[in-house]
């Protein structure tokens, strides 16, 4: 079916592979596969409820090298790979033995996301949101962003040809928006904070029916692709599972997606032993979910945000008790960093791995590093830490302090005159 | 009299009998704890889908008078003077 249609009429159930049904997280209520994302009894979220058929090691692996290799397990149509998409997925899992030694743990990798086509795990989600939209028969693709998510909805509805909006707060950082507008989009620039915008998405999402908000009114589908990280993980280590995940929250759906991803590959047979203990990484200037863990609490109570993490900066953030009850359940932890640790993050890794991280990806780094210091992280078991982001969308973060030793005439006097060690 | 505008999401909107935006008339003095009242009186059963069984708003609900999550302000409690308007919505969004 062509996605320009007007939504399909009630009566055609849409192709959503193994996906049966919505279900209520809080009250167990549930209602049809739909464009619904809140419970109509208690306004809770709503997640996709499956019938897995029998899903084999094999038949995942002779899959794309893509997120589709999963589409078994996945709110999606069976031929999903054959319609145009951004082939998000299979990034690489990098051992990240430097790291681990200047952190005194024995075994680290780096899930470096940022090899995405358009260098977040935004691609994913947008995805799988973008296939179900599809069949849910939605127009229009749109979002609220605080950056990454809004470039991967803007590639993927150019890529698939249909119309996308996407509401921006006005300070975000400039390569952003370039990396936004240059898809053709129609990017708009809102005077609030990334919680003011996810507000104004909502009301949007209640008067133009046709438009898929991917993190709102198809929130549900949309999730569900944050599980291939997890898959991927498991798959890239030989299946099987990592002792310790470190995981970076902004509204916490990654996190709270990631670990569904393991426990969903224990009851399918396809990896054994337990799943991970789950740590979440925040930045402190957006802390909510790492204050309610440490306060022993189980709602979050919203902030303002103030970061350099702006990808992370979700003062309300949608999954903040889902988030509490995976990391306390799997034995982790949910910290925070300040800025000028997270700068230090995304050095450090930059300087003993070669990977350049976004700032969410300095706040993970940080955090891991202070979980070690402070004995929450076991450094003995094995440990993969997520970054799920570019550094050359956040120049600003580092560019005033990392720079050239000196300028120079070209001539070897001149560089020997520096003094720089050999 | 003071009048309250109240915009209703999507999945209220069985109550209002499709309307998207409603209205209220409240004492002088109002708070949200009586728009919602005043809701309820309005549109039967709309009340305790905003509200739990202790009378306090949902978790998975946010409101709004004018531009300020009231959650920030003085919850149920929140001053809702003459032309105020009052958004319902679900907290289950973004990221």
């Amino acid at each position: 079916m062509s996605v320009t249609t007007a939504p399909v009429p009630s009566s055609v159930a849409p192709d959503l592979g193994a996906a049966t049904h919505l279900s209520c997280r809080e009250c167990g209520v549930t209602a049809p596969l739909g464009p619904f994302y809140a419970c109509v009894e208690c306004f809770g979220p709503v997640e996709v409820a499956y019938d897995y058929r029998r899903v084999t090691r094999d038949r995942i692996e002779s899959g794309p090298a893509n997120i589709w290799r999963y589409r078994d397990l996945l709110p999606v149509p069976v031929d999903v790979a054959e319609t145009p998409n951004t082939e998000p997925g299979w990034t690489r899992l990098l051992r990240a033995d430097r790291l681990a030694a200047e952190l005194g743990v024995r075994r680290l990798w780096v899930k470096d996301d940022s090899g995405n086509p358009t260098h977040s795990f935004k691609d994913r989600v947008v995805a799988v949101a973008l296939a179900a939209a599809r069949q849910l028969g939605f127009a229009v693709l749109a979002c609220p962003s605080t950056g990454n998510l809004a470039n991967a909805v803007s590639a993927a509805a150019a890529r698939a040809g249909i119309r996308s909006f996407v509401f921006v707060p006005r300070d975000l950082e400039p390569p952003k928006i370039v990396t936004t507008a240059v898809y053709g989009t129609t990017l708009v620039a809102v005077d609030g904070t990334y919680d003011d915008i996810n507000r104004l998405a909502s009301e949007l999402a209640g008067q133009h029916e046709d438009w898929a908000f991917v993190n709102v009114n198809v929130r549900p589908y949309y999730g569900e692709g944050s599980k291939t990280l997890g898959y991927e993980v498991a798959e890239q280590l030989g299946w099987r599972m990592p002792r310790q995940v470190v995981i970076p929250v902004a509204s916490g759906a990654q996190l709270v997606k990631v670990d569904k991803a393991f426990r969903e590959l224990v009851a399918l047979g396809l990896v054994d032993g337990e799943p991970p203990r789950v740590f979440g990484a925040q930045a402190t200037g957006c802390s909510p979910v790492a204050a309610a863990f440490k306060a022993g609490h189980d709602v979050v109570r919203p902030v303002r945000p103030d970061t350099i993490a702006k990808s992370l900066a979700i003062g309300n953030p949608a999954d903040g008790p889902y988030v509490l009850d995976v990391t306390r359940r799997t034995g982790g932890a949910v910290e925070d960093v300040t800025d000028e640790e997270i700068v230090d993050g995304i050095r450090l890794l930059a300087r003993t791995e070669g990977i350049f991280a976004e700032t969410a990806g300095g706040v993970t780094v940080a955090v891991l590093a202070k979980l070690c210091s402070e004995g929450l992280l076991d450094p003995d078991a094995e440990t993969v830490v997520f970054n799920t982001g570019d550094g050359l969308k956040t120049l600003d973060a580092v560019s005033s302090v990392v720079g050239p030793v000196g300028t120079i005439a070209p001539t070897t006097d001149a560089f020997h005159a520096l003094g720089v060690r050999a | 009299m003071t009048t309250v505008s109240v915009r209703v999401p999507t999945i209220l909107r069985t109550y209002t009998g499709g309307q998207s935006d409603v209205s209220v008339s409240l004492d002088d003095g109002a708070t949200l704890v009586d728009v919602v009242a005043a809701l309820d009186a309005s549109y039967p059963g709309i009340g305790q889908r905003v509200l739990d069984d202790a009378g306090k708003i949902r978790r998975f609900v946010n409101v709004y008078v004018n531009d300020d999550d009231v959650r920030f302000a003085s919850g149920l409690q929140t001053p809702t003077p003459d032309g105020s308007k009052v958004s319902v919505i679900p907290a289950v969004a973004g990221g």
